[in-house]
């Protein structure tokens, strides 16, 4: 620990940094006193709604997105040709269209073709499908899984050879293989571009707000509209989003640092 | 001449009639937007290679502050949503360059979204093309450049005959991707309300309630540029890997 601490001292106690620091600090303080923050407690209860929004839809498409990136990778790997030309079909368009425009297909196009059918409005499911939420979350897990699927497939085809024949010639069934050699070591080659991706994932968040979810983003925009404010609102969200990419990178570097453990590098 | 095609699918004529390059079709606007698009993606991926160069070349050979300054540079527009660093970008440059206008006693000017739009892109793809091009520049062998240096070149001459065109090849895959991200992020400029290809697709589909055939019809579009794009840079990274020892 302490060895750790004064080599984070070494890099901080600079003098340029220092000054650097300084002058950051004093934007802050700036920033804090002559800016207008009046408008913060009147809006905190919705901000905080937009973060927890922000959040669950961010873990929720990268759970169900990763999910589906894993059959997707290896339909492509090594899947038979009837799965994997569809797979890789689809990771292209998912990859090769802008997700705003994919999140305006689905929530304009399927939300103007579903009260056409009267046995989907009579279903269960129609209060949720009257909502802007699980159109946001299709859209963003469909293109996680797109982007994944391409990583998962280099992953696959990474592990070497011999480790599966080694796995075979022991007598693992092919789903034995999957679960205890194969996937454990894709997913320990694809873990750090897996945290460069949920970050950018993150940045894609904020389009929801344009289908009506109410995240954080469209909070912000909601005290621009409201108070006529321009950069405070802006500022802060560019803060609150720098927090979670700060947040994610941690938990993926300690996700990673667990993953290694006993792993010859 | 298509009538059989009509007969055996009864859609099909709606469809073409809603595409059509002609006024009452919408095919006409889609195109005029890609066209919008294309430019704003090479004037953003332009700027972003020239941010990007003296950006690396900052990092690598610069002193202590500018290298600290460019790293901020770097983390921050890759932590923060690019809708975001779009409109402060866009509010805080027209405010600025309106205020700058206005100490000069000119009158304050509307930024034509095209510009506004290169502009804004152009910061956010220098900062992704930094880290791309000081990759690439790192990983040319250092025996090159101490081979450069004892032939008395100068640090430009080394840079032009020896690190650029070796770095090349390396930095392409990187670009490449960086170009197919540019031509996505003009999607973004539809919600500051400039009529690029998303926006001028979402009115057509918006006013004819036709939104699979639009919002598909423009996924076709996108979809060519980058495959088109993704063929270009392969042919190119080809022709600068020549000669080189294969990896």
């Amino acid at each position: 620990m302490s060895r750790a601490f004064s080599r984070f001292a070494d890099e901080v106690f600079v003098p340029h940094r220092l000054a650097m620091i300084a002058v950051a600090l004093g934007i802050v303080i700036w920033a804090a006193l002559s800016m207008r923050w009046h408008w913060i407690p009147r809006y905190s209860d919705l901000a905080l709604q937009g973060i927890w929004r922000t959040l669950w839809l961010l873990g929720l498409s990268c759970l169900i997105g990763f999910a589906l990136a894993v059959p997707l990778g290896l339909a492509q790997a090594a899947g038979p040709r009837f799965l994997a030309v569809p797979a890789r079909a689809f990771c292209t368009a998912i990859r090769g269209t802008p997700l705003l425009l994919q999140l305006w297909l689905i929530y304009f196009g399927l939300g103007s073709l579903f009260p056409q059918f009267p046995w989907i409005r009579e279903s269960e499911l129609w209060p949720y499908l009257r909502q802007a939420w699980p159109y946001a979350l299709l859209t963003l897990s469909l293109s996680f899984a797109g982007y994944e699927g391409e990583i998962m497939r280099g992953a696959f085809k990474s592990v070497p050879g011999g480790q599966l024949e080694a796995a075979r010639s022991m007598g693992m069934s092919r789903f034995a293989i999957l679960r205890r050699i194969w996937l454990p070591q894709a997913l320990q080659r694809a873990l750090p571009t897996l945290g460069g991706e949920t970050v950018l994932q993150m940045k894609a968040t904020p389009l929801v707000a344009t289908i009506t979810v109410i995240d954080i983003y469209a909070v912000a925009s909601r005290v621009r509209q409201d108070t006529f404010i321009i950069y405070e609102p802006l500022l802060l969200l560019a803060l609150v989003y720098m927090v979670i990419a700060g947040l994610i990178a941690l938990a993926f570097k300690l996700l990673e640092r667990r993953f290694n453990r006993g792993m010859v590098m | 001449m298509f009538d059989w095609l009509f007969a055996l699918w009864p859609g099909l004529e709606t469809t073409a009639n809603l595409l059509s390059l002609q006024p009452p079709g919408w095919g006409g606007n889609l195109l005029r937007g890609a066209w919008a698009s294309l430019q704003i993606a090479a004037g953003a991926f332009a700027l972003g290679l020239l941010i990007g160069t003296f950006g690396a070349l900052g990092k690598l050979y610069g002193g202590p502050v500018t290298r600290d300054l460019l790293a901020v540079y770097t983390t921050v527009v890759r932590a923060v949503p690019e809708l975001i660093l779009i409109l402060i970008l866009y509010y805080a440059g027209t405010d600025l360059l309106n205020q700058v206008l206005r100490a000069m006693g000119q009158r304050p000017v509307e930024i034509s979204g095209v510009m506004a739009g290169i502009a804004v892109l152009g910061v956010v793809q220098g900062a992704y093309a930094t880290e791309v091009l000081r990759g690439a520049i790192q990983s040319v062998p250092r025996g090159q450049l101490e081979a450069a240096r004892a032939f008395g070149m100068g640090a430009v001459q080394t840079f032009r005959r020896i690190t650029f065109p070796a770095m090349l090849p390396l930095a392409l895959p990187g670009l490449s991707n960086l170009w197919l991200i540019a031509t996505k992020d003009t999607a973004l400029l539809a919600i500051v309300g400039f009529s690029e290809l998303t926006l001028e697709t979402r009115q057509a589909a918006g006013s004819t309630r036709a939104y699979f055939t639009f919002f598909l019809a423009a996924g076709a579009i996108y979809l060519t540029m980058t495959l088109v794009s993704g063929r270009i840079f392969g042919w190119i990274e080809a022709r600068y890997r020549r000669g080189q020892v294969a990896q």
